[in-house]
């Protein structure tokens, strides 16, 4: 245990052990914690809102639980931060966009219930890009967030801002949502880790849509044990989402045994492809080697349609986003234009209070949906789709697990791709493959490049989150990468 | 595949999203190029390949038909810009 002013430092398992011994209390961590959000937050600017007052109140019920009737779980006590497109009932949630500027949720996310229900602390909801989409969080209306180990550079994104909280100690642990990368990407680029769970495994209600058949809620924290603990409350079936899977949820803390001897990890050749930084591919492969060292057999495999994920993705993404965004007609919640007529006001709303990436992208989606374009586009994309499905379905009849780069690069200085489209969208091409295939995908700190964080990422058959996090686990036994804090005056 | 400016209007109209002609020329350069990048797949052969749509293998999800409570209306119409008499309101929506 650390001194008291350190305690925001401690990852999540550390602090429960601690809470749980009687060492510190819930209310200790989280002043530990706010005050570390007034030394670093005007630097890293994450949060859209510090729910201080809320997470004092928290922390004291968790104190006063603790004393009389023993803690609730794992959970309970520990301040956490949740990304801004997760509708928090009564804290107002604008997914980063000043179309929900004021929008106060009349009800909590299943997974706000779910964490509520463990005792978790809200400490904050975290800036994000505009209705997840981005990969810098630069597309957020509110604020530039700044990657805590150097602060000219972007966190990645789109949930830059869950993931830079974590890095710089303003939360221990935090909730994300990965359409194509956004938890994945942004946790690599912070240097810490992050879990895209099988889609289905984790309710999506309460999560504000942007590709409903991609979109998927997953946790971020220090490390892949801290994952696991957030998975274990978060995951099962909800009844008010009927796309959540019945599965049984696996005891993932119990899984992680720390042997990962005789599992096969295939290295898929087409994520090593021109245009990965040379750092970042010597960074990955060392880290295979590792996995190697600890027994796991390395083989190299091939998903041929890799290079069509892209194109693919952004004709999904954007069409499913297209038709999950025309519920922001300033009707029913929401900012609204003054104009003469309601159709006026509607379209003036939409033109005015959306952002220029999602105005981009709803045109492209309508575009990709509309008479005459729909098969050439939508339909042929999602055959392709068909095809990644069965590239991953091969090639685990043969491996446990893939592991490969998370990103192509580190951390890209703020202001670097925001003009160019689609030299943002390259940062996402090794993540959206497992959001088109719905298979489950863990990033986890592995080295640096240019005093830069290197995620590794693992990938694995659908609701076997179990053995990605065994391995990431049995990594982070052995090495040391998670444990590097980026320094902040 | 290059974008004319009348298709990135019927687009706005299609979406009920009013921009300014600054606007719809940038966004039909930077459409054209997303369209020519995704005119890769045109080289992938897709014939007898059926579509994926979702990866759930779920279908038609029912549940009993039980009514449960809902939420709050005065706490819902309060995050509506307009409302009035326990309703949403807008301008009208038929001329005269």
């Amino acid at each position: 245990m650390g001194h008291p002013s350190d305690l925001y430092t401690m990852t999540i398992s550390a602090a429960s052990a601690a809470l749980e011994a009687g060492d510190i209390s819930a209310v200790e961590l989280t002043e530990a914690v706010l005050r570390r959000i007034d030394a670093v937050e005007p630097q890293i600017q994450a949060f859209l809102t510090v729910t201080a007052d809320h997470a004092r109140l928290q922390a004291q019920e968790a104190d006063t639980r603790r004393s009389q009737h023993g803690r609730l779980s794992m959970l309970d006590g520990i301040p956490l931060a949740i990304k801004d497109v997760i509708c928090t009932h009564g804290v107002r949630t604008t997914c980063g966009s000043r179309m929900l500027d004021t929008f106060v949720p009349p009800y909590d996310a299943t997974v706000m219930v779910r964490l509520n229900q463990a005792g978790a602390v809200l400490v904050g909801k975290t800036n994000c890009d505009e209705f997840a989409m981005g990969s810098s969080t630069e597309n957020s209306a509110f604020q530039i967030t700044r990657n805590p180990w150097n602060t000219d550079c972007v966190p990645g994104g789109s949930s830059g801002g869950s993931a830079a909280v974590v890095a710089a100690g303003q939360a221990l642990g935090s909730l994300g949502s990965d359409t194509g990368g956004s938890i994945r990407q942004p946790a690599a680029l912070c240097g810490i880790c992050g879990l895209k769970p099988t889609y289905g495994r984790v309710s999506r209600y309460g999560l504000v849509a942007f590709g409903s058949s991609l979109d998927q809620i997953g946790p971020m924290g220090r490390t892949v044990r801290d994952l696991a603990l957030l998975l274990s409350v978060i995951a099962g079936h909800d009844p008010l989402d009927s796309t959540s899977a019945q599965q049984a949820v696996p005891d993932y803390v119990g899984s992680l045994t720390g042997d990962i001897r005789k599992l096969r990890i295939g290295v898929p050749q087409e994520y090593f492809v021109e245009g990965i930084d040379s750092g970042v591919e010597q960074v990955t492969r060392e880290a295979i080697a590792v996995l190697r060292d600890l027994g796991a057999e390395i083989i190299d495999v091939s998903l041929p349609h890799t290079r069509y994920a892209l194109p693919v993705y952004y004709i999904i993404a954007p069409a499913e986003a297209s038709a999950n965004l025309a519920r922001y007609d300033g009707v029913r919640y929401g900012s609204r234009a003054a104009a003469e007529t309601m159709w006026d006001e509607i379209e003036q709303t939409r033109g005015a209070y959306f952002g220029p990436e999602v105005r981009r992208r709803i045109m492209l989606g309508t575009y990709a949906l509309s008479a005459g374009y729909y098969d050439a586009y939508y339909k042929r994309a999602q055959q392709v789709r068909t095809l990644f499905r069965r590239d991953f379905e091969q090639v685990f009849a043969k491996v446990d697990m893939l592991a490969t780069p998370t990103s192509p690069t580190v951390a890209f200085p703020i202001g670097q791709r925001v003009d160019d489209p689609l030299a943002m969208y390259l940062s996402d091409i090794f993540t959206m493959t497992a959001n088109l295939a719905g298979i489950p995908g863990l990033v986890l700190p592995c080295g640096f490049c240019d005093h830069l964080p290197v995620g590794l990422q693992l990938l694995g058959r659908p609701f076997d989150e179990a053995t990605l996090l065994r391995t990431g686990d049995a990594y982070q036994q052995t090495t040391s990468w998670h444990t590097y804090q980026p320094t902040l005056s | 595949m290059e974008l004319t400016l009348n298709e990135v209007e019927h687009m706005t109209r299609l979406a009920r999203m009013r921009l300014s002609a600054d606007e719809m020329e940038r966004m039909r350069e930077q459409l054209s190029a997303i369209l020519d990048y995704i005119a890769l797949l045109n080289e992938v052969d897709v014939s007898d390949v059926p579509p994926t749509a979702q990866v759930t293998g779920l279908s038609s999800v029912m549940r009993e038909d039980t009514v449960l409570p809902s939420l709050p209306r005065n706490e819902v119409l309060a995050q509506s810009p307009d409302h009035a008499e326990g309703m949403f309101r807008v301008k009208a929506v038929f001329d005269d």
